[in-house]
């Protein structure tokens, strides 16, 4: 089997040099699955449980199909079966417990959980989303999981001493989580940790999770980790000690004045670089793209380059979200071929 | 003979329903946030759910009512968010929580606004007022018009002062000042912050608590703090106890205290005991110092809460306070 990046690569691929291009994960829904889930709620309804999952099994095709037609070279599902990426999780783990919406800011709530008593691994995870989106697309599939620091630091924590503790209970239930999705096959796993952004004094804590969540993967499955959002001279270079193959890191939005971080000192991890802002909703142009993707080899030659949004697509209109990934495709394929001409300057 | 008042520091969260209609109503983006001019449905909606938190209070025996702050948007920046003379622009980060605000960018003269004051008005049975403390309102907005911080934050106090005397009678006026821990002032700084409470406490006839959390203030512009002329201070205990008593052993503080004993950020709610227990441990470690009033509140506004467990946060420390009491 092919390791490292190079197993990503589609066969029919035409240039020589391969920009990897994926997402962070999560997408807009069809307005249909939240209605659905509306009735699937409301008792007045007989829409039932089983056809809650037929419409999202059938958005779980519709996304993913749209990330195969945007020609993206690794997909997800888009998180169609998730609601929350704190409370979807907290919903599966044994421990945790919902009172009600508390807000985020203006009228944006979730349902913060709690955690009551010890965690421990309850219903499974997302091995079924795995084996259905990797059964239907014709390309790898990439997994994103909440992380275990960002799973105790948005919750209530009535059961542990401190979050710390509850940190390192959950890495392990994630550890378990991963073992499973890579018995299941799946070979490209994404920690999302967008926690660590408003703590950042904390991540050496973080970097203990991410020993205890790779104890026992094997060395070929691929594992990045996600932040965003955060002022990463305060946790960069200290990152590059945490036991992943990639970074991605949200850099658009800022307009890369942040990166010059990560070449004062030497970025020895592959680079998953945000290339298309998330919370702007106008999509850029190719040309714009390909210059945000040349900022890249700033930090890392081609071949530990990988092309992503800077943050989980979800708050987009659809239509706005699959402009960004397929007008980011094609600057990834027109820079690839400039590679290969020997028309980009690295130095 | 201590007299114990149980009370809360204000900014409740919204009753569920009401969480709802309001985002139906209001939307959910930046700029469909309270803004001062709020149309009838809204207004109606917003009548119903600060008459059930008055309710709310009185059903559980608190000593003092809020009215609860439920439009305040941008929490404690809300009396600069809706101001004529502040534009608010992007979200951010609200102190270190995973919260926002738009930050209020002052663009003009501070002037008298009132918005405070007729939410009162329109709130029969409270009485307590709750306002940011001039330091921490000075903190979270940007100026771009008075041109240094001194000046800035003397504007603030002027226009919080203009508010606060505004206001409809109530016994007790709590000034939140959380920035005074987290961005402490400096040399300097520190005396014009203290001077800065003195100038809003003193428009009003009203006890007024300095309300201090997320840890506890250094000691230097702690000893500042004592020179204004308040009545109490309140001290988180809930995030640190230890500094907190050593600020009250090493300088001594007002004839009456506020003691933040229930955690107003964790579901986990407190019994009444263990509530008394906190107030007794505080009392305890400075025998010196005999209180004439104890308002016993939660260490932070309640938003941060899910509905119930606001609400049975409230009757353990009504509940508690009548054993200090008695």
């Amino acid at each position: 089997m092919t390791e490292g990046r190079e197993r990503f690569r589609p066969p029919d691929h035409d240039n020589d040099h391969f920009l990897m291009t994926t997402v962070v994960g999560s997408y807009p829904k069809p307005k249909w699955l939240n209605r659905a889930k509306e009735l699937a709620e409301d008792g007045d309804h007989d829409f039932d449980d089983d056809r809650l999952e037929e419409a999202m099994d059938d958005a779980a095709r519709l996304i993913t199909d749209e990330h195969v037609r945007a020609g993206l070279d690794v997909v997800v599902d888009g998180e169609m079966r998730r609601n929350e990426m704190v409370e979807y999780f907290a919903d599966r783990i044994d421990g945790y417990g919902f009172n009600g919406p508390v807000k985020v800011w203006g009228h944006n709530y979730f349902d913060k959980p709690s955690v009551v008593e010890e965690v421990s691994y309850g219903e499974e995870w997302l091995v079924d989303e795995y084996e259905f989106t990797a059964g239907i697309a014709d390309r790898p599939v990439k997994v994103p999981i909440t992380g275990p620091y960002t799973l105790a630091s948005w919750s209530f924590n009535e059961a542990y001493d401190g979050d710390e503790q509850l940190a390192y209970e959950l890495a392990d239930l994630v550890n378990e989580e991963i073992v499973r999705l890579v018995d299941a096959g799946a070979q490209y796993i994404q920690i999302d940790e967008p926690a660590l952004a408003t703590t950042p004094d904390d991540h050496a804590i973080v970097g203990a999770c991410l020993d205890r969540i790779v104890d026992d993967i094997p060395e070929h499955v691929r594992v990045g980790l996600h932040v965003c959002y955060g002022d990463y001279f305060r946790i960069y270079p200290e990152i590059l000690e945490y036991p992943v193959d990639e970074f991605d890191l949200e850099l658009c939005n800022g307009q890369y004045e942040q990166l010059d971080v990560f070449t004062d000192h030497e970025f020895t991890a592959d680079l998953a670089l945000g290339v298309v802002d998330a919370h702007t909703a106008e999509v850029e142009s190719v040309e714009q793209i390909k210059a945000n993707i040349r900022r890249g080899f700033e930090v890392v030659p081609p071949e530990r380059l990988t092309v992503s949004p800077d943050c989980g697509l979800k708050l987009l209109p659809r239509d706005v979200a699959y402009g960004k990934m397929k007008n980011m495709v094609r600057a990834a394929r027109e820079v690839e071929a400039e590679l290969d001409a020997g028309e980009v300057d690295l130095d | 003979m201590t007299e114990a008042i149980a009370t809360t520091p204000g900014l409740f969260p919204l009753p569920d329903r009401a969480k709802e209609e309001l985002s139906d109503l209001k939307g959910h983006q930046k700029g469909d946030l309270v803004s001062g001019s709020e149309s009838g449905e809204v207004v109606d909606v917003y009548e119903r759910a600060r008459s059930e938190a008055i309710e709310r209070q009185q059903a559980a025996g608190l000593d003092r009512v809020v009215e609860g702050q439920l439009r305040w948007d941008d929490m404690l920046a809300h009396p600069l968010a809706v101001h004529d003379s502040v534009e608010t622009r992007g979200i951010v980060r609200y102190y270190d929580n995973n919260n926002f605000y738009r930050e209020p960018v002052v663009a003009g003269e501070l002037d008298y606004d009132g918005d405070v004051a007729a939410e009162l008005d329109a709130a029969a049975g409270v009485d307590q007022a709750v306002l940011p403390g001039p330091y921490s309102l000075s903190e979270l907005a940007t100026d771009e018009h008075y041109g240094d911080e001194a000046a800035f934050l003397d504007a603030v106090a002027g226009f919080l002062a203009e508010e606060a005397a505004a206001l409809p009678a109530v016994e007790t006026l709590f000034l939140l000042e959380p920035s005074l821990v987290t961005d402490p002032p400096d040399d300097g700084e520190d005396r014009r912050a203290s001077a800065a409470v003195d100038r809003v406490a003193d428009a009003v006839e009203a006890d007024v608590v300095v309300h201090t959390y997320w840890g506890a203030i250094p000691e230097k512009p702690y000893a500042h703090l004592m020179d204004a002329d308040v009545d109490a201070i309140g001290f988180d205990f809930v995030s640190d106890h230890e500094t907190n008593v050593y600020n009250i052993q090493e300088y001594g503080t007002k004839d009456a205290v506020g003691l933040g004993v229930v955690d107003g950020q964790n579901t986990l709610v407190e019994t009444p005991a263990e509530i008394v227990e906190r107030v007794d441990w505080v009392r305890e470690s400075v025998p010196a110092q005999e209180f004439e009033t104890v308002y016993a509140t939660p260490n932070t506004g309640l938003f941060f809460l899910p509905v119930n467990r606001f609400e049975a946060k409230l009757e353990a420390l009504a509940a508690a306070a009548e054993e200090v009491s008695a």
